[in-house]
């Protein structure tokens, strides 16, 4: 499961970063999706990967750590998905206002010169 | 006592419920919600200072004042914490909002919608990011004044801000998940994110785990590093700050010294002497980088032809200054630094407004110098556009001619660049000298050991010299070009309002060149406690949670 989970978090940074460093603006934001995509299963593989197991106390299971994962980097995740989330909307209007007011959908705001 | 620790919680709340006020209010009732941002600006620094004050008069080692606000013993629950240098950056976080608001107030809080509600958000992003004492709080009050920053960056809108603030916003956003994954990283090795906890935990950490705390930190450094404005992370952040508007570019003067704060905290406390095979981790890095910061950013200011662009660049200029003072981990040196980064950041916000004020005259009657060819017509819309007047009377903004606007503008001209180049007779000089002397006393002048003074800090020495230097060639440049030129153009129309900010910025500039003594003291006091983290984490870790009204009830009981 850990192999599988790096892959996934490699390929969503590695295909983030390139995206990221592309000249459009709708790239850039695919991009910077890709890479929050990426840290969020990042923070979540950091409380260690485990199958099954509860986060918070429950009455059936017995108390021991052997039983429980960590709920604490769900939790942050929680957090991040919605930071992020709401930073991806607020870039999108200032994307669009760009668009808007240059014309061209290059981050620099211009074409580049040929 | 009990009241004072509550009062810790309140300038974070206070910003917040007042920006929830502004929200309900909605888009109309500009003047109410000018006041009403205006009395708790005032408040919030009221309450800075009343607890600069009680770190100062407790008798608790280190003044270090703990408040649980969920209530939970230490490690488990986040925590907020205010001592000697998270009071100082609340002071002053809180004189510059006040001031920006004033100057906000005359023309500029018109030019968009939700200024006020913003402000108030970013103050609050500001305060609860110098008092949080924990990683993952540090990270949700740094993307709640992020937020804030892009919305006020962009206020006023036009073609450059927006050109400007996409860059700013996509680069903050990558630093905010390499944030994240530094702070991931720091808690698969330690477990905890709680900073005091951390300083407990990471000589303890084993050998073989060593290696990826130290790329945690450094990738968490690097996000702070961005902020903070480090070469090269900093091409973002001269197009931005200069092109936003003057009461939010005198915010923003603050923002760089957040990621300057962070890294203070985090790595006295994480890195410091006591850390055992990572003590004074990546000191070098920041020597260093500081030193690349000043050299590039003084040789910019040589070739800058806007004022806006020149304070940018001293902003970059200070940044480096402090960034590599605070590598040397030395206390007396830290001391000074903070000295120096009061006297800057007052400076650089009164002339960020200034400017606006200066470069007012300018853009409404000539054609602008173009500042580089890159950026066809920089000027256009830094100003809003002609025909349409922000104020609600619709006076004339530029047209009549009253002596005294221009002898103020040319003495407060004259009064910052004294403050940011550092010569006598103002605080800035009292700053670059206290730097210079910490340079060659490594041990303080009691201590008269004979340390020879090291190379980094002779290369420090020179540097901090020469980006006088250069800065004082540009600035009397910048002088001679706006006030000495013999064409007669017709003085800026300024509003009182406008004036006041920057005349109190000023005033404490000039009282801290009176007073500098009792806030050197505090400095060296402060850098001290920052030395000593040890008592930082006692204090917080010794915190103990209020008990239960049953609890404290069955304690009673039991007692008689």
């Amino acid at each position: 499961m850990e192999e599988v989970i790096a892959i996934a978090i490699g390929v969503l940074a590695a295909s983030g970063v390139w995206l990221v460093l592309r000249p459009r603006t709708f790239q850039v934001v695919m991009g910077l999706c890709l890479l929050s995509y990426g840290v969020n299963l990042f923070i979540f593989s950091m409380g260690s990967l485990f199958i099954g197991k509860e986060p918070i106390i429950k009455d059936s299971v017995p108390q021991d750590l052997l039983h429980y994962t960590d709920p604490l980097p769900q939790a942050l995740v929680l957090t991040a998905i919605v930071i992020s989330f709401a930073m991806t909307a607020l870039f999108l209007v200032v994307l669009l206002a760009s668009r808007g007011l240059t014309g061209t959908d290059h981050v620099d705001g211009r074409e580049p010169k040929e | 006592m009990m009241a004072m620790t509550h009062l810790i919680a309140a300038p974070i709340l206070l910003p917040l419920l007042t920006a929830a006020i502004m929200l309900m209010l909605g888009e109309k009732h500009r003047p109410l919600k000018a006041r009403i941002n205006l009395f708790s600006s005032l408040l919030g620094l009221g309450i800075s200072v009343l607890l600069l004050q009680w770190t100062q008069s407790t008798g608790v080692p280190g003044s270090i004042g703990v408040y649980l606000p969920g209530n939970w013993q230490v490690p488990f629950g986040i925590v907020l914490v205010v001592d000697r240098l998270s009071a100082l950056m609340l002071v002053l976080t809180g004189i510059i909002g006040v001031s920006a608001l004033l100057f906000a107030m005359a023309r500029w809080d018109g030019a968009g919608s939700s200024f006020h509600a913003l402000f108030q958000i970013q103050l609050m992003g500001l305060y609860g990011a110098f008092l949080t004492a924990d990683l993952f709080n540090l990270f949700v009050f740094f993307e709640v004044l992020l937020a804030a920053s892009y919305g006020l960056m962009l206020h006023g809108s036009g073609r450059a801000r927006v050109s400007s603030g996409l860059h700013y916003i996509s680069i903050n956003l990558l630093a905010s998940s390499l944030f994240l994954i530094g702070a991931a990283l720091i808690y698969g090795v330690t477990g905890t994110l709680n900073m005091a906890d951390l300083a407990l935990k990471i000589p303890l950490v084993p050998e073989a785990d060593r290696g990826l705390l130290h790329a945690g930190a450094a990738i968490l450094a690097v996000a702070f590093l961005a902020k903070a404005g480090m070469w090269p992370l900093n091409f973002w952040l001269v197009p931005a700050y200069s092109s936003a508007s003057a009461p939010v570019a005198a915010m923003f003067a603050i923002m760089t010294k957040v990621g300057i704060y962070t890294l203070l905290r985090l790595w006295t406390l994480l890195f410091s002497g006591q850390a055992g095979a990572s003590a004074y981790f990546g000191g070098d890095w920041l020597i260093y980088g500081g030193m690349a910061t000043i050299i590039c950013a003084a040789v910019a200011i040589l070739a800058a032809q806007r004022l806006e662009r020149m304070a940018s660049l001293s902003i970059l200029v200070s940044a480096g200054i402090l960034l590599s003072a605070i590598g040397f981990a030395q206390p007396n040196l830290i001391g000074a630094a903070l000295f120096y980064l009061v006297s800057s950041t007052l400076a650089l916000s009164a002339l960020f407004l200034l400017a606006e004020l200066i470069e007012r005259s300018r853009s409404a009657n000539e054609m602008p110098l173009y500042d580089e060819e890159l950026m066809p017509r920089p000027m256009e819309s830094l100003q809003p556009p002609k025909g349409i007047n922000l104020d609600d009377e619709q006076k004339a903004v530029v047209g009549q001619v009253i002596p005294w606007t221009m002898a103020f503008l040319g003495l407060s001209f004259i009064a910052c660049a004294l403050l940011i180049i550092g010569m006598p007779p103002l605080s800035g000089f009292i700053g670059k000298l206290g730097l210079l002397h910490a340079l060659l006393n490594p041990l303080g002048l009691d201590n008269s050991g004979d340390i020879p003074v090291s190379n980094a800090a002779w290369a420090l020495l020179a540097l901090l010299i020469l980006s006088g230097l250069a800065s004082l060639i540009a600035f009397s440049r910048m002088g001679i070009q706006r006030f000495w030129t013999p064409q007669e153009r017709p003085s800026p129309a300024l509003r009182r309002l406008e004036c006041v900010p920057i005349f109190a910025l000023l005033a404490l500039s000039i009282l801290l060149t009176f007073k500098a003594e009792p806030l050197l003291r505090y400095t060296q006091a402060a850098a001290e406690s920052l030395n000593n983290p040890e008592r930082y984490v006692m204090a917080v870790l010794g915190t103990r949670a209020v008990p239960s009204p049953e609890a404290r009830a069955a304690m009673l009981e039991v007692q008689p």
